[in-house]
């Protein structure tokens, strides 16, 4: 990757992607008090897209906004990590993507709060707090389904070994960006082992490892979701709303 | 499946006061109703700390019991300072 | 319209309609601080002793003596309004994937989830009156309990999230607001809950119209398109004309009810005049004017027969409004199952959860 503008736009998209999918629970979670706890976490993501996306389009200093950064651009040109793309399937396979999700997120933004970079430092201060929420949230959910019924241990362990083979794409290594995602391998570890432990799961062992996200090269699923997200907006060119 | 319990949700709006009764919700458990109560009676900043109490465990008084649980403090007015008086000129009393 | 019992609206804090609910909050305190006696005498009539707090704008609350038919009146309608904000996320929902800017998209997710809230309110304020959640669920999935017919419409372009929020908000929170002063304690409160949070859907609404209105020529279609559709549904909100409404005589006695349907229609009409003005929208009535001797505008009236089709079940949506509330509840089954498994794995175990 090149430097802030790429990185930036990454964790954006990372986060309005993630947003874009929390947010199809809305009305259909598998209890009402749930549905109100996956809404709160789409708009902690979607709070820091805004953030990151309006910095990105500064960088850029072309004159894109927040807006025409996510209502504009095709699937090649987005930068989210793949893991974030994959549909939710089951409400299994959705904590499974929270939990590993917040385990990279969180200590990403600790680390984003002490960088040189002000305007990243201080989305990395607000944006932690919210992470360290996303992870006890997953993990509560991880130990229970883990640890749960017969259906639920089963559907629990075919989510962990469906998106971890996704997970390693998010400590690609990458010197030159304000925080390396390599350095924060062993954060994540730290926080997903004990707790797939407690929920008497079994850690996936790493082979497959697809990547591209970064690089514009996504799942055949991206296009589907941008198609649908954008629609309305290019539908009505230079509108305001 | 059994009802899942109902607890009871108090909220500290802010340091200094006391926990107030919000409100109710259902959890399986003390560990999501403490957080199915922070992402349902905090969503705009309400509070700064929050206790659940499963609904079965408040014991509450009967109306009809009322008087007696609480009209003999009716006439102890001596409980409260204001029942003395105080001689004109004496202060920090 | 008002009760002289009652302050102006407008100098209340907030003016307008959060003025009242500002007020009605202040009311019930006011009311808890007069003295009032304790419970009723070992040999009284209970009765006589339930009209003589109503009658003293005292709220009623859970474990007095009530008349079975004054709980079950007010189950019936808590529950309808709890099953109202839950099927009610639906046709908002629809547009939450597709929303055009990233701020709209935050502000309908937020709203949205309001109802969810607002839903949970309801439905513990009715679990007061001894009925559990499960039951109402179920009341509700077997199609055995009603919810508003609105939410049998159709959303079918972006102008329909303003014209919600507008006009299908607006007739909600002046149904609503009398609600902060229903003569059961549980209630009152969670509606003044409600309507303080609510305050800021009908602005988000009026404020994509006004938007639209002044916007692109495809925009202001979209936007008066959507008036067309939503303004008689949103009429019918305030259910059948007064000589029609079953419940409605004995509701107001109750206090459970404070204007009548007709009255309060009448009111939300004559708000809406002025604002469609300020959008440059036209309500779709050719009959809608000012009456100098009634002072209020003349109106015509909803079809009630079409009220009546779709709340029995026959309007656009009521099916896929069902089916989806079904299905989201059948496809949770397995993990409400499983945390209820887990707590029992760790019942027994202690659990820190003072602060």
């Amino acid at each position: 990757m090149n430097g802030p503008l790429d990185f930036t736009l990454g964790l954006g998209d990372d986060a309005l992607i993630a947003a874009q999918r929390l947010a199809e629970w809305t009305t259909r979670a598998p209890e009402m008090e749930e549905d109100i706890a996956l809404t709160n976490i789409a708009l902690d993501q979607l709070g820091a897209a805004r953030l990151l996306l309006s910095y990105a389009g500064e960088l850029e200093g072309a004159g894109r906004d927040e807006d025409a950064l996510a209502y504009l651009r095709d699937d090649r040109q987005f930068r989210n990590v793949l893991l974030v793309e994959l549909p939710n399937g089951d409400f299994a396979v959705t904590m499974a993507k929270l939990f590993f999700l917040a385990a990279y997120q969180l200590p990403l933004y600790t680390a984003l709060a002490g960088c040189a970079d002000e305007r990243l430092a201080a989305i990395g201060a607000k944006a932690r707090k919210e992470s360290a929420y996303h992870l006890d949230h997953g993990a509560l959910w991880v130990k229970r389904l883990g640890d749960g019924t017969e259906e639920s241990h089963r559907r629990m362990q075919a989510a962990v070994d469906q998106v971890w083979p996704y997970t390693h794409e998010l400590f690609a290594a990458d010197p030159a960006a304000p925080v390396d995602p390599a350095t924060l391998r062993s954060a994540f570890d730290d926080s997903v082992g004990p707790v797939l432990a407690e929920a008497t799961l079994t850690r996936p062992e790493s082979r497959w490892a697809p990547v591209g996200g970064r690089t514009g090269v996504h799942t055949e699923h991206l296009s589907y979701l941008l198609a649908e997200m954008q629609v309305l907006h290019r539908a009505h060119p230079g509108a305001k709303w | 499946m059994e009802q899942t319990p109902l607890w009871e949700v108090f909220v500290r709006a802010r340091r200094g006061l006391s926990h107030t009764h919000v409100g109710s919700l259902h959890a399986p458990d003390a560990e999501l109703a403490l957080r199915n109560a922070r992402d349902l009676y905090t969503r705009r900043q309400e509070g700064v700390s929050i206790w659940v109490v499963p609904a079965g465990a408040i014991i509450a008084s009967s109306p009809d019991e009322k008087d007696a649980f609480f009209d003999p403090a009716a006439d102890k007015v001596y409980r409260h300072p204001t029942f003395y008086e105080v001689p004109d000129g004496v202060a920090h009393l | 319209m008002y009760g002289n019992d009652f302050s102006a609206p407008d100098d209340a804090a907030g003016g307008g309609l959060l003025g009242e609910v500002e007020a009605a909050e202040a009311e019930l305190r006011e009311a808890a601080g007069r003295q009032r006696r304790g419970g009723p005498a070992p040999d009284e009539d209970l009765a006589a002793y339930f009209t003589e707090v109503i009658d003293a704008e005292q709220k009623i609350e859970p474990r007095d003596w009530m008349p079975e038919a004054y709980r079950r009146t007010l189950i019936r309608q808590i529950a309808q309004h709890a099953h109202s904000e839950i099927i009610g996320m639906q046709p908002e929902g629809n547009w939450i994937s597709r929303a055009p800017s990233l701020k709209r998209k935050a502000i309908l997710l937020a709203k949205v989830q309001d109802e969810a809230g607002h839903g949970l309110y309801l439905y513990a304020a009715a679990e007061t009156l001894g009925i559990s959640r499960d039951e109402l669920v179920r009341l509700l999935l077997d199609g055995r309990q009603k919810y508003s017919s609105i939410f049998n419409y159709p959303t079918l372009t972006w102008a329909d999230m303003g014209a919600i929020g507008w006009l299908v908000d607006g007739a909600a929170i002046v149904n609503q607001v009398p609600l902060c002063r229903c003569s059961y304690g549980p209630y009152a409160r969670a509606m003044i809950r409600v309507c303080k949070e609510e305050s800021f859907h009908q602005r988000q609404g009026y404020e994509i119209l006004h938007t639209l209105a002044h916007g692109t020529p495809a925009q202001q279609a979209m936007a008066q398109d959507a008036v067309d559709r939503w303004w008689y549904p949103s009429l019918a909100m305030f259910g059948p004309p007064d000589g029609n409404s079953t419940h409605s005589a004995q509701s107001m006695a109750w206090k459970i009810k404070r204007f009548s349907n007709d009255d309060l229609r009448q009111r939300f009409v004559d708000m809406c005049v002025q604002q469609a003005e300020i959008l440059g929208l036209r309500i779709p009535d050719d009959d809608l004017r000012w009456n100098e001797e009634r002072q209020a505008y003349d109106y015509t009236q909803p079809d009630y027969d079409e009220l009546m089709r779709v709340i029995s079940g026959d309007g656009p949506c009521n099916r896929e409004r069902m089916a989806h509330r079904r299905a989201a509840h059948a496809d949770g089954a397995w993990v409400r199952e499983a945390a209820a498994a887990y707590a029992a794995k760790r019942a027994g175990q202690k659990e820190k959860v003072a602060a």
